[in-house]
C-alpha cells in the first residue's frame, strides 16, 4: 500500500464520517458545519483524482456559496443552539433498513459488473481544454448547455428575489413578525399569532 | 494512483448517496433535508468524475457534467432557501409535518 492509496482511504473515511455526522447530529448548526467538512473532503477527493478545476469549483461554489447560504438561512429561521427532535424509533429503524438494503443492492451490482478500465493513460485535465470545449460551437462543444445554464441561473436569481421578497400590504408599513425567536415548534405558538398572520396576509 | 480500483471510488460515492438518503428519510426539517440533497448531488458528481477518469481518460464529458450539476445544485439551493424563508414567514415553522396546506 503506497502513499496515494493511504491518502485515498483517509479522504474516503473523512468524507463518509463527516457525512454520517451531518445527517445524525441533533443540532442543526453543527450539522451544517459537518456538511461543510464533508464537502471539503469531496473537493480533496477531486484533487486526488487530479481534476483540479472541478475541485476549485467545488470549493468556491459549495463551501463558499451553498454552505454559507444554508448557515444564513439557519440563522434566519432557527435558534442555532436548539436541539432538533429525534425521529421516532420506527422511522429510524425503517430508514436504516431501507438504506442498508439499497446500499447492498447497488454495491452488489457495482461489484459484479466488472469495469474494464481503459488503457492506462494519464488523465490530465488542462483548464484550457475545459474552456475551449465549453465554448466550442462545433460538435462535442458545450456552448448550448452553457448558455442554457446561464439563463437558468438568471431565472433562479430573479425567482429567489421574487419569492423571498416581503410583500407589504398596500398602505401599511411592513411590521415585524411576532415572536422573532420562535424555534419551529408550532405547539408553543399561541393562537393569537396565527390570527395576526391571517390578518397580515390577505 | 491507478492502483485504486474503480469500485472503491464507487463504494465511496454509493455510501455517500445512501447517507444522504438516510438523512432525507429521518430528518423532518427542511434545511437539513436540503443538506441531504446536497450530499446526494455530491455523490453523483464523484461518480461522473471517476467514470471519466477511469473509463474514458481521453474525453472530458464527465467533468462537464459535474460542472453543470454543481451549477444547477447552487441554483436549486438558492431557490429552496428562498422558499424555506418564505414558508417560515407564513407558517413560523420549517418542519415538513406542519406545512401541510399548500395555500398561503
Amino acid at each position: 500500500m503506497n502513499g496515494s492509496q493511504i491518502i485515498f482511504y483517509l479522504i474516503s473515511a473523512f468524507i463518509l464520517g463527516t457525512a454520517v455526522l451531518a445527517v445524525t447530529t441533533s443540532k442543526i448548526f453543527r450539522s451544517a458545519i459537518w456538511l461543510l467538512f464533508s464537502l471539503v473532503g469531496v473537493a480533496a477527493l477531486y484533487f486526488w483524482m487530479q481534476v483540479e478545476f472541478v475541485a476549485a469549483v467545488q470549493i468556491i461554489v459549495y463551501v463558499g456559496g451553498v454552505v454559507v447560504l444554508i448557515i444564513f438561512s439557519i440563522f434566519l429561521t432557527q435558534q442555532s443552539g436548539s436541539e432538533m427532535p429525534k425521529p421516532s424509533l420506527k422511522r429510524l429503524l425503517f430508514a436504516v433498513l431501507a438504506v442498508l438494503f439499497g446500499f447492498a443492492f447497488t454495491y452488489n451490482i457495482i461489484a459484479q459488473y466488472g469495469f474494464t478500465p481503459a488503457v492506462v493513460k494519464p488523465f490530465t485535465v488542462p483548464v484550457t481544454a475545459i474552456g475551449e470545449q465549453m465554448l466550442d460551437t462545433k460538435q462535442y462543444g458545450f456552448v448550448l448547455p452553457f448558455e442554457v445554464v446561464s439563463m437558468l441561473l438568471l431565472a433562479a436569481m430573479i425567482g429567489c428575489i421574487v419569492i423571498a421578497m416581503r410583500w407589504a400590504p398596500k398602505g401599511k408599513p411592513v411590521q415585524k413578525p411576532p415572536y422573532p425567536g420562535m424555534n419551529g415548534k408550532s405547539a408553543n405558538i399561541p393562537a393569537i399569532s396565527k390570527e395576526t398572520m391571517e390578518e397580515k396576509i390577505p | 494512483m491507478s492502483s485504486i480500483p474503480l469500485t472503491h471510488i464507487l463504494f465511496v460515492s454509493t455510501a455517500l448517496f445512501f447517507i444522504g438518503m438516510y438523512g432525507l428519510f429521518t430528518r423532518r426539517n427542511l434545511i437539513t433535508m436540503l443538506m441531504s440533497i446536497e450530499l446526494i448531488l455530491n455523490s453523483v458528481n464523484i461518480n461522473f468524475v471517476a467514470f471519466n477518469k477511469y473509463l474514458y481518460p481521453d474525453k472530458l464529458n464527465g467533468v462537464f457534467f459535474s460542472l453543470f450539476i454543481i451549477t444547477i445544485a447552487a441554483a436549486e439551493a438558492a431557490v429552496a432557501i428562498a422558499i424555506i424563508i418564505n414558508l417560515y414567514r407564513s407558517h413560523r415553522s420549517i418542519d415538513v409535518e406542519e406545512t401541510q396546506e399548500m395555500k398561503y
